[in-house]
């Protein structure tokens, strides 16, 4: 059940990227993603692909990891691609029927698919060198300036740890009530429709059990002498090293790139 | 010291009141059981002792602090520690040391302290070696241990547990009935043992019955325990062992010794004929 999520899941290890700080890796994933949408020129799609490659070249994850990662998202990535080839007007080099290819819609075709995968493998290159755990907590630092405007930082970290606790407890809990509704006869092979309509029956005992849920731990976390996020403290206090300033300074030299190498 | 004096409670929009004029002291150290049917108010009596409810009348004062003030709360919360019987549904975070360390971070100590706490709490258990793994790897014994963790790193003197077992096979059962006793023992700390297992609550030094929200009895498991008929009454199910001596009684061995320990019933038995 578990193997059907592979997408990004944190691989431990003590590779460079690995031990860099998540505020680090956040701010590296964040400027590159903007730069690979700002940049549209065949330099700007060199410079910010070796960028990125050096990058997983330390993360020290086999590039096989990625791209298994990766696979099911292909598809999305075919169809924008399609879109892009078909139906952007330009100069047709290609017709058969009502569809033509110009050259416009192979370069921006090209530079979308570009895009799409970048911002796949930046998204795996953070969550899978980084546990949820020192993510939420990045998160939550990076985010908590704003709480003085009231946003509400603390809890958004607060929900992502609970999610992220209980994604493996709904997933055996779905896993029961399915083996009890088949046991009982219900057929999920079927057609489309059918097995739609015996989806309410796994849907509603498991959101049943998921208020039940959520009301006992909001007690057990009350009993356990939580307030909030106002004086807690944190069993690993992230700290920036000299790897970490040095990093970010790197990446903050590539913002200037990013407005000459786009036209 | 946790005084339960004239407590009373019903929650809102039911008709009949929960509990009645509860009557109980709980002393530092001592392994409480309470045993009662469903809905007997066992649960109930239990979130009275640490402020999560707070009675309607009468007043619940732990080491001198009334549950009623809410400046204390935090205070009554740290000293007296509350445990839920779906392991689960307690733990907070994917990762074991994560999970016990909630309590010490949400006290607000620093992260030296956390981490000592955390480790004791979790050799207390026996579960040290577990400290990186996800919660959803343990069997229900080991989460129950490690929700038992979470709860002892914030450091209580009494420890509250509803139906702390009533999840779990047997041998997860065992194994969280022997880290009570061993916590009891080597910790001094206070156990009050919700459960309708009555076997478990002959390792207790004082049994409480509640029904329908009363006190029904107080005393030894000897003394509670035997009283096979009265149990019977009360919704429980006597111990077998009990059972093997009232009716050893009943067929004309009047003077048979009630006991809770099958060791001694055989060493009785051994005797044989028993001088009447």
């Amino acid at each position: 059940m578990m193997n059907s999520f592979t997408f990004g899941q944190y691989i431990p290890g003590i590779s460079l990227v690995h031990s860099l700080d998540p505020r680090t890796k956040l701010f590296f994933v964040v400027i590159m993603m903007a730069a690979i949408f700002a940049v549209n020129t065949l330099p700007g799609v060199l410079i910010t692909a070796l960028f990125t490659g050096i990058f997983i070249a330390l993360t020290r994850v086999p590039l096989t990891i990625y791209f298994r990662g990766m696979r099911p998202l292909m598809v999305l990535v075919g169809i924008t691609a399609a879109f892009q080839v078909f139906l952007i007007p330009g100069e047709v080099i290609w017709r058969w029927w009502v569809f033509s290819i110009t050259d416009t819609g192979i370069e921006m075709g090209a530079l979308m698919s570009y895009r799409l995968i970048m911002v796949f493998v930046l998204a795996q290159l953070l969550t899978l060198t980084t546990s949820p755990l020192q993510l939420t907590d990045g998160l939550e630092m990076v985010l908590g300036p704003l709480t003085r405007v009231g946003f509400p930082a603390h809890e958004l970290a607060m929900i992502m740890t609970i999610a992220l606790r209980f994604i493996p407890v709904f997933f055996e809990e779905g896993s029961k009530i399915i083996l009890a509704q088949v046991s009982r006869g219900a057929d999920f092979q079927g057609s489309w429709l059918k097995s739609a309509r015996n989806l309410v029956a796994i849907m509603v005992p498991l959101f049943a059990q998921a208020f039940r849920r959520a009301d006992d731990l909001a007690l057990a976390m009350e009993s356990r002498c939580y307030t909030g996020g106002e004086g807690r403290t944190q069993l690993h206090e992230i700290t920036m090293s000299r790897t970490d300033y040095l990093v970010m300074a790197a990446t903050a030299a590539l913002v200037p790139f990013i407005f000459v190498l786009r036209t | 010291m946790i005084e339960v004096a004239g407590v009373s409670f019903s929650y809102p929009g039911l008709e009949s009141p929960v509990l009645h004029d509860i009557n109980l002291e709980i002393r530092p150290g001592e392994f409480l059981a309470l045993l009662g049917r469903n809905g007997s108010g066992k649960s109930t009596f239990t979130r009275l002792l640490n402020g999560l409810l707070v009675p309607a009348a009468g007043d619940v004062i732990v080491d001198g602090y009334n549950t009623r003030d809410s400046s204390h709360r935090l205070r009554i919360r740290q000293q007296v520690g509350l445990l839920f019987s779906n392991p689960d549904n307690q733990l907070v975070a994917g990762i074991v040391e994560e999970d016990v360390a909630f309590g010490p971070e949400n006290l607000g100590l620093p992260a030296a302290e956390i981490r000592e706490r955390v480790r004791w709490a979790l050799s207390v258990v026996g579960m040290e070696e577990y400290l990186k793994y996800p919660p959803h790897m343990l069997s229900g014994g080991q989460k129950q241990r490690v929700a038992i963790a979470g709860v002892l790193a914030l450091g209580p003197s009494y420890m509250v547990l509803d139906e702390p077992t009533s999840m779990l096979d047997p041998r997860g059962r065992e194994e969280v009935v022997r880290t009570l006793t061993k916590l009891n023992l080597e910790q001094g700390t206070a156990i009050i043992m919700v459960t309708h297992f009555v076997e478990e609550a002959a390792a207790a030094d004082r049994v409480v019955v509640l029904d329908r929200g009363r006190v029904l009895v107080t005393g030894s498991p000897l003394e509670v325990l035997t009283r096979i008929d009265d149990l019977a009454d009360w919704g429980l199910e006597a111990p077998e062992i009990a059972l093997l001596c009232h009716e050893l009684r009943k067929r004309g061995y009047s003077h048979f010794p009630m006991a809770l320990d099958s060791r001694q019933v055989v060493d009785t038995i051994k005797q044989f004929p028993f001088k009447d």
